[in-house]
């Protein structure tokens, strides 16, 4: 930031004049006084003289002039600026910046521009600004002018497009000149033609600009006056309670304000004489009846203000119109706004469809990956693995030790992603080796014996890696997001994970069909008997796919610990959804984990959209919709049929 | 209802009711509160939370090792049954400290009043004050007790009717019980679910009513009321498991088609099973968090019916005794490793912290069990018999 200034300063410091017949000082001289004792009737003509110049200081200069930072010496009454040494003041040229000299404050007067002239300043510096040379300047003014728009920018900004060099600048500049015209436009139709052309724009600040212009404000009135531009008329009970009805008549002054339940309480504690209120014993003063009561009777012996009835708070609101109205009071160009705003909502609407559709896709592949190396255990061998989700964290600690010795992050990813499938594979096979193979007919303890496996390793990671979340950083190029509109976006890492789950959904399905493997993992999966007796190896083929179920996983894990961070429970949290992936897509079938990965993904992204702000609810919901789901298909979404299916 | 040779024909129970007497009498005699004070209060209260993890573990035994269900869900009932009688213990303690505190006031306070300052008291944690629709029944402990039955009972009866009616079986049951008891501790974890969310329940050692008994007091009461409900339960089970009823029980788990084709309904004595054990573990619940003091989301998270199920199969399941054995045993020695209790072991360039290797030697020698000793510590019980009887 300091640099840019500098160079700002040095560009304006040696920047040849282009009407080099004047400088600034001499130009401010010819309307000294005008300059040192401003005022907002006169400025204009100064202004204007600057702003024709052409002088490449001046910008820097009315900024000075308005920040009361330009100082007059008396003696001559030159112009300078300041800069503060000890008691004394530096005195630098306005033209070239330079110290000409040091002199004590007595020798010069500040010059204090008020409210109206610094107001008048800033709208001509926001002209100099537009216009500056340097881009940077000029993207900073746009940016100043959308974030705060008035009035009286909108005719600078619309002398300043056709100059505009910078093809992107001029079309935002176009842009926001469009949006305050459709606020500030002098004539109602240049408003009703820019609200037109904001119509097609879906993005935030065009719809702050339609908002601005459909603000309300509410209203209690005896009748709906004819001067205001009415928006709706509000339904008591319905639009807006009773209660606050009320409380909108009482600060209309239509009504005296309700004695609230703990002013009678302090108006009775204030009120006891022996040990009664109003001749009422205290102790029966426990009901909101008996307190009523008592404060009436205090109320009518003039000891409180009287209290005013439900009876009698009705009648008023009964009486009254509670109404919204915009504070534009022209109402075609409410008209056209609310047409306008409504098309645009429409049209975000859609795109967050395609977004929370986007979203869901993204959400699936995940649970696709997850799941598939579970499927192909599960499937084919009837194993359920409970270590699967430790897998999952294996490879991903994989990658990040990968990381800690490649430091270049493109190149530690392609290594990480067949390591991780090497290291998990070698886990699975031992695990097959040494203890799944000895349970193939007691599935149930499979299960346990797995989880003792996961409980285990979970806390072997914990005890090499420590508790806190690891890094898994991804390469640049994976950084940022791909943003279709303001509504549509998507980061590239969950399109890369996208497109990993489409390739190993492709590699699967090809292992299967067409390689010597897959035909046996097949004949395995039908029959197991059967198979053996062809001279398939079922033990072989048992434990190569246990490798291979595992083997994704571990990629898997490096694809999630890419945008998650890597920790040892990170298995434990996707276990769980990798089963219900399984199991309602139907085990035994690719196809069948797909489709369950991409119900769950719609699913669950579809209940989050319903509540937003409660992703527990959206799960809790989704669960108890699978484990209905499974009563009605209890083989899961694409059931096997025949022999295969068993029994 | 118990045939005269029941107890006579089930020798292991009469075994078991007298060690657990032997066992209560033991402990109440090294209490502080009413012995010679060898055990201290808070190990009196492990004891007792203890005893509940041992009914639970016999429920989990009858519909695992009788009935072949894994459920891998009970613990939910179990949480249930806790935040039932929490709710209740909860509010009435909320109430007296309310009403105290109020009674001050120099305008004595409406019903309203009161409820309305327990509800801030109570729900201020997650910015709320209002009474959520479940805890209509919480002013009155006998309706929360029927809760602590009702509520696992029927849970587990819908549950169980869908699922059984749709023959999900095997791993597939297991996975849906284990879901059932994600989403019940997701919701649970929720501000909005009316328990508080992340913050459970608390103050639950606080019994109302006793302020001034001490806690050591407490402790021992509590302690007897889990062994009585632990014998209890143990004969119950005994019962059912015994018999034909019991005979059938075996038969699903062993063979479910052939059983269904000798013309039993199978899918309601599964559901006879599932309700009951359901209930059993909400009652053991309902004994425990009063003497953990605290109950939140996170305890019925899955991983907790998992252990559930890793206590049963190294106790060995398909005895009831051999439950009670798993559960007291590993949930024990867990407490003492990873509370510190046991010695780090230096092995030169590293030293063991069992608080940190501890989970690693129950994974591992939980797998060593499934493998090679299927029948759990249980089964050295058949070693001996075997002895005795070959003598």
């Amino acid at each position: 930031m300091l640099r840019t200034i500098l160079i700002i300063l040095a560009v304006c410091v040696t920047a040849p004049h282009t009407s080099a017949a004047q400088d600034l000082q001499s130009l401010l001289q010819s309307h000294q006084r005008l300059v040192a004792k401003p005022s907002a009737k006169t400025v204009g003509v100064v202004l204007d003289d600057l702003a024709s110049s052409g002088l490449s200081g001046t910008a820097d200069f009315l900024e000075k002039w308005r920040n009361k930072d330009l100082w007059v010496r008396k003696e001559d009454g030159r112009f300078f600026y300041t800069a503060m040494a000890e008691a004394q003041l530096t005195l630098l040229d306005i033209d070239t910046g330079q110290v000409v000299g040091t002199t004590s404050k007595k020798h010069l007067k500040q010059i204090r521009p008020n409210g109206g002239v610094r107001k008048a300043i800033a709208s001509a510096l926001v002209q100099f600004q537009l216009n500056d040379p340097d881009i940077t300047r000029r993207k900073a003014a746009v940016d100043a002018i959308a974030r705060a728009m008035t009035a009286d920018q909108l005719a600078p900004l619309e002398a300043a497009i056709d100059n505009e060099a910078d093809a992107d600048l001029k079309a935002q500049k176009m842009r926001l000149a469009v949006m305050l015209r459709a606020s500030f436009a002098p004539t109602t139709e240049a408003r009703l033609a820019a609200i037109t052309a904001l119509s097609d724009d879906i993005s935030v600040d065009t719809r702050a600009v339609l908002n601005q212009i459909l603000t309300t404000k509410r209203h209690a009135a005896v009748s709906i006056p004819s001067d205001l531009n009415v928006a709706t008329q509000l339904m008591v009970g319905k639009d807006i309670s009773s209660l606050d009805a009320y409380a909108m008549l009482v600060d209309a002054n239509l009504a005296q304000p309700r004695v609230k339940a703990s002013d009678i309480v302090s108006v009775l504690s204030a009120n006891i004489e022996n040990g009664r209120v109003a001749g009422t014993p205290v102790r029966l003063l426990d009901t909101i009846e008996a307190r009523e009561k008592a404060y009436d009777s205090l109320a009518a012996a003039g000891a409180a203000p009287t209290r005013i009835t439900d009876a009698a708070a009705q009648r008023l609101i009964e009486t009254h119109v509670f109404f919204d109205s915009y504070s534009e009071s022209d109402i075609r160009v409410t008209a056209a706004a609310k047409l306008a705003l409504d098309g645009i909502e429409t049209r975000v609407a859609i795109s967050h469809a395609a977004d929370l559709t986007l979203d869901a896709l993204s959400l699936a592949s995940i649970y696709f990956l997850a799941a598939i190396g579970l499927a192909v255990t599960f499937g084919v061998m009837g194993v359920i693995n409970m270590a699967h989700g430790e897998f999952i964290m294996m490879g991903a600690y994989t990658g990040y030790v990968v990381q800690l010795f490649v430091p270049n992050y493109t190149l530690s990813i392609i290594v990480a992603l067949p390591l991780a499938f090497a290291v998990t594979f070698a886990a699975g096979v031992a695990l097959e080796r040494l203890v799944i193979r000895w349970l193939y007919h007691r599935p149930l303890e499979t299960l346990l014996a797995t989880f003792g496996i996961s409980i285990a390793l979970q806390q072997l990671a914990k005890n090499i890696f420590g508790t806190q979340a690891r890094p898994l950083t991804s390469p640049a190029w994976l950084d940022g997001a791909w943003v279709i509109n303001d509504v549509i976006a998507i980061s590239y890492i969950r399109i890369a994970i996208f497109v990993l789950a489409i390739i190993f959904l492709s590699l699967i399905v090809w292992i299967l069909r067409k390689t010597r493997l897959g035909l046996e993992m097949r004949a395995v999966t039908q029959n197991p008997g059967m198979a053996a007796s062809m001279g398939i190896n079922p033990d072989r083929i048992n434990m190569l796919t246990f490798g291979l179920g595992s083997g994704i996983a571990g990629i898997a894990g490096v694809a999630i610990g890419l945008y998650a961070k890597v920790t040892s429970e990170m298995g434990a949290d996707y276990i769980v959804q990798s089963f219900m992936t399984v199991v309602v897509g139907g085990v035994g079938n690719v196809w069948g984990t797909l489709a369950g990965a991409t119900m769950i993904g719609f699913l669950q992204k579809g209940i989050e959209w319903f509540n937003p702000s409660n992703t527990l609810a959206a799960q809790t919901y989704m669960i108890l919709f699978i484990i209905l789901f499974i009563q009605f298909r209890p083989k899961g979404i694409v059931a096997l049929r025949g022999r295969a299916a068993g029994d | 209802m118990m045939k005269p040779g029941f107890l006579s024909q089930n020798q292991s129970v009469l075994w078991f009711l007298a060690t657990l007497g032997m066992f209560t009498l033991g402990v109440t005699a090294l209490a502080e509160a009413t012995g010679t004070g060898a055990l201290s209060t808070s190990f009196v209260k492990t004891l007792g939370k203890t005893l509940c993890l041992c009914l639970i573990a016999i429920a989990m035994d009858v519909v695992w090792g009788y009935c072949g269900i894994l459920s891998l869900g009970h613990f939910a009932f179990f949480g249930i049954g806790g935040y039932a009688i929490g709710m209740w213990l909860m509010y009435a303690r909320t109430e007296s400290i309310v009403s105290e505190s109020l009674s001050a006031a120099v305008i004595p306070p409406t019903d309203q009043e009161i409820v309305e300052a327990i509800g801030t008291q109570i729900f201020g944690v997650v910015g709320s004050s209002d009474f959520p629709v479940i805890w209509a029944f919480a002013d009155s402990l006998g309706l929360q007790l029927l809760m602590v039955i009702l509520v696992p009972g029927l849970m587990a009866l819908v549950f169980g009717w869908l699922a059984f009616r749709s023959r999900v079986t095997g791993v597939y049951l297991s996975i849906l019980t284990q879901a059932m008891t994600l989403a019940l501790s997701l919701y649970l974890f929720q501000n909005d679910s009316g328990l508080r969310g992340n913050n459970g329940l608390s103050g639950l050692q606080n019994i109302p009513g006793f302020d001034a008994t001490p806690q050591s007091m407490i402790s021992i009461a509590f302690f007897w009321a889990s062994a009585l409900a632990l014998g209890l339960g143990y004969l119950l089970f005994a019962f059912v498991t015994s018999g034909k009823m019991g005979s059938v029980v075996r038969g699903i788990r062993d063979d479910e088609a052939r059983v269904r084709f000798l013309g039993y309904h199978v899918e309601s004595y599964k559901l006879f099973i599932f309700t009951l054990t359901a209930i059993i573990a909400g009652i053991a619940g309902a004994l425990y968090y009063p003497q953990a003091g605290i109950i939140n989301p996170a305890e019925i998270a899955p991983i907790a019916s998992i252990y559930l199920a890793v206590w049963v199969a190294i106790g060995g399941r398909g005895r009831l005794y051999g439950a009670v054995i798993g559960a007291a045993f590993v949930s024990l020695l867990s407490s003492w490793f990873t509370g510190g209790g046991a010695p780090d072991i230096s092995l030169g360039v590293y030293t063991i912290h069992w608080t940190d290797w501890w989970l690693v030697l129950l994974g591992l020698s939980f797998v060593a069990v499934t493998l090679f000793a299927p029948k759990g510590i249980g089964g050295l019980f058949d070693l001996l018999i075997r002895k005795e009887g070959s003598r």
